[in-house]
């Protein structure tokens, strides 16, 4: 029996590791992915003050801090039922899409894209950020740092830090925009349309969807798992981040459930294993099958492929548009391909751009009226939003005193973390024919994980 | 001339100072020109085996982020430090334990019970937790152990230099790098921020009243938050006087008060106890200001999770540490 080790794995937020064991003939008998890091922000976070924790679980993953920040100042709302006014919900939509724009471009420009702008199976050394530059030329290097500087600063006026913002409270957010703070936003917003079309997408349709390759290996059977997924709908069942229903389809796309926040713990539970530190969620009315796929396994998936698979389109038109040709172009819906998980992020990331010209053109974006204080003795709350990565679910459990008793946390990653270890078997066992194995076929092999942009931290 | 070799790295981390590098975005990509960055992760494709290959003190600086959680984490700092002329931690949880510190109040098996026991949406009859060894048909599969304590960089490898902030700001991360790369190095153990105290700079500074003295500690819901009015005058608990500047006051600029991630000044052992002697002062508690015992207790009782929120992000750098083992 021989063991493959990919020690770190590389190009996404985190740790992990991939334990590959081959057969006598060299085949792949089994593949492992297991995450080695765990710090406990369930227990941790006990004996804290309430309010602290969207000051306190951003640190769950830096990369998408402001996801955990608004979760939890939603479950803060929820905790002194409290409701923001109408600007503050606004305001908390604004900054919260223009993180998961500008997460979406750092995942698709720095981690996920490298793979296919400057491809799979090019070296090591320059399948990164210098490589697609190298590719895609200087002028999308400057309107790549020009967007995500504008995004970073939609961010940062409203949240203080864009790592970290610090902006949320129970009943709205701690400060008011100005007038020309609106004003740059909207000229963000405008920014990012003309990007997430003229070069984002792009790009997508001319070094990807142009090359035979790719395309193979986005709709063959490498990289593709049928699933249940699950995500946040609006009231017309449109895909939406910051609030909503969570809407789960099955494998072949029929609605399977839908039911609010509150409800969660009778829709989700989450198992076990020795060999990794990370949890693995599963749909409880379906339970624990192991890892297989198919409609008698609790197994679904979150994120961007997720979402549209588990919406019924977009709220915007261009997206809209851009989400029609993508499922005639994988065969309808749902798409169980992996790999389309990078396309899917890009059409989000042009349905975000649309939403914030809405929300930047209200006028009532700049009132002075940003917060309600709570009256309420809280006893539990819970969030829930859409992180770029998949849905994410905060609850909390207070004393008489507004002190933490009682945190549960269920993150993207962890939705996904049974459908990313069976990912990473299938291209395994896939790619690695008689003990055959090159930098080329694990950077491959890491593909399968790295559509889903988890992160680990 | 070879370009340096630099390491970036994260142990027990969120991956926000990492992602703090990634937003200097044109500047990064400048300095990227000038550095050969050998491991990092994030952003690039080299593997444990290419960090073994080199000889000591072949990589010119190594930036750790995180703090050392498991025993993993402890033998990686080892070997960049033996790798390494210049060791820096980077971030709130090198420099002081940060946010995952607070794993300190707690044990290992107090947070594994929680975590895959007694969790609300955990079903695990069986009561597995992770295992350092899982023997499987086929081999076997290693987890790294899970630490009791929490423990900082310096508790762990010898710390040339420390980048505060969570995460640090972008001017100080520019001055730092483009500092070793021009050889300009302070003296060793510096800390690479202003020698200043948050209150010094922060801009409600001008508006503060001279002997301040607060009768009742409120929480930031319990009040409309002033945005320009001294936190500590409004009640509201704030460690801008235990905590080094150099942050750009981004947290107070948001209207919110500051929860000391900086660290302290140059020659404070503890930032807590001093928050909480400096709070104290300020609130006039020291003199009493005409207040009866029972009145003192009280607004002491007032503050809330008094550890958790002074030693917020130096647990395991205090001189307690943690919460005493049973």
């Amino acid at each position: 029996m021989r063991k493959i080790t990919i020690d770190p794995i590389t190009r996404l937020e985190g740790h992990g590791r991939i334990e590959i064991f081959l057969d006598g003939g060299g085949e792949v008998e089994r593949a492992y992915f297991q995450i080695p890091k765990l710090r406990g922000f369930e227990k941790f976070c006990e004996g804290r003050p309430a309010e602290e924790m969207p000051r306190i679980t951003p640190r769950i993953c830096g990369g998408c801090s402001t996801a955990h920040h608004m979760a939890s100042a939603k479950a803060l709302d929820d905790l002194f039922k409290v409701e923001p006014p109408s600007a503050a919900k606004k305001i908390r939509e604004l900054i919260y899409n223009a993180f998961i724009a500008e997460h979406h471009l750092f995942h698709f420009f720095y981690l996920g894209g490298p793979d296919f702008i400057v491809g799979p199976r090019t070296p090591a050394r320059e399948r990164n950020i210098m490589g697609v530059i190298a590719k895609a030329g200087m002028e999308v290097r400057g309107k790549l740092i020009e967007v995500r500087k504008r995004l970073r600063g939609v961010i940062e006026a409203i949240g203080g830090k864009v790592v970290h913002p610090v902006c949320g409270l129970p009943g709205g957010i701690s400060k008011p925009i100005t007038e020309e703070e609106r004003k740059s936003f909207i000229r963000a917003a405008e920014y990012l349309v003309e990007f997430s079309v003229f070069v984002a997408l792009d790009l997508w349709d001319n070094m990807v969807l142009k090359n035979k390759e790719y395309v193979d290996l986005i709709t063959g059977d490498i990289y593709k798992h049928k699933t249940y997924y699950m995500g946040l709908v609006d009231e017309a069942n449109k895909v939406n981040f910051y609030d909503g229903h969570i809407r789960v389809v099955d494998p072949n796309g029929k609605e399977f459930a839908k039911f609010e926040t509150q409800e969660y713990l009778n829709h989700i539970r989450e198992h076990v294993e020795p060999w990794t530190y990370m949890r693995f969620s599963y749909l409880k009315n379906l339970g624990w099958k192991g890892f297989v796929d198919g409609e008698e396994s609790g197994v679904f998936k979150v994120g961007p492929l997720a979402r549209l698979n588990a919406a019924d389109g977009m709220a915007t038109p261009l997206a809209q548009e851009y989400y029609e040709k993508m499922y005639e172009a994988l065969g309808g819906k749902p798409a169980h391909n992996t790999l389309a998980f990078h396309w899917a992020r890009l059409i989000e990331t042009l349905y975000i751009s649309e939403r914030m010209l809405e929300l930047v053109g209200d006028p009532e974006l700049t009132s002075p009226e940003v917060i309600n204080l709570p009256t309420e003795i809280p006893a539990e709350g819970k969030g829930v939003v859409e992180a770029p990565e998949g849905t994410v679910f905060h609850q909390y459990e207070t004393d008489g005193r507004e002190i933490i008793s009682g945190v549960n946390l269920i993150t993207p990653t962890q939705n996904n973390a049974a459908a990313i270890c069976m990912s990473i078997e299938k291209a395994a066992k896939s790619l690695i024919h008689k003990g055959d194995v090159s930098d080329e076929i694990l950077n491959m092999i890491e593909m399968a994980l790295r559509a889903y942009g988890p992160c680990n931290a | 001339m070879a370009k340096p070799k630099v390491v970036f790295y994260g142990c027990a981390s969120c991956g926000g100072c990492e992602k703090a590098v990634i937003d200097l975005e044109e500047d990064l990509l400048k300095v990227l020109d000038a550095l050969d960055i050998v491991l990092w992760p994030l952003p690039l494709d080299f593997k444990m085996k290419d960090i073994e290959a080199f000889k000591d003190g072949e990589i010119v600086v190594s930036f750790i982020n995180g703090a050392v959680r498991m025993s993993d984490q402890e033998e990686m700092v080892k070997t960049l430090r033996q790798r390494s002329q210049i060791i820096v931690a980077f971030g709130s949880c090198a420099h002081m334990g940060g946010i995952p510190g607070l794993g300190n109040f707690y044990t290992r098996d107090t947070i594994f019970q929680r975590v895959y026991k007694e969790g609300l949406s955990v079903e695990n009859p069986e009561g597995i937790t992770p295992q350092e060894r899982t023997a499987l048909d086929i081999g076997e599969l290693y987890l790294p152990e899970f630490y009791d304590t929490v423990k900082t960089l310096d508790q762990v490898i010898p710390v040339d230099y420390y980048l505060p902030g969570c995460p640090p700001p972008p001017d100080l991360i520019m001055n730092a790098v483009n500092d070793i790369l021009k050889g300009e190095l302070p003296e060793k153990g510096a800390v690479l921020a202003p020698n200043k105290a948050l209150c010094d700079t922060c801009p409600r500074a001008e508006e503060r009243r001279e002997g301040i003295s607060i009768k009742e500690i409120k929480r930031p819901q319990q009040i409309k938050l002033s945005p320009w009015k001294c936190f500590l005058e409004q009640g509201i608990i704030c460690l801008g006087p235990a905590t080094r500047s150099g942050c750009g006051e981004r947290c107070i600029r948001a209207n919110m008060p500051c929860r000391g991630c900086m660290g302290p000044v140059k020659g404070t052992i503890d930032q807590g106890t001093k928050a909480f002697s400096m709070i104290a002062s300020i609130l006039g508690l020291e003199e009493e200001e005409g207040m009866t015992e029972d009145e003192v207790k009280r607004l002491i009782n007032d503050i809330v999770d008094p550890a958790g929120t002074f030693y917020r992000f130096s647990m395991p750098a205090s001189l307690l540490k943690r919460s005493r083992m049973e």
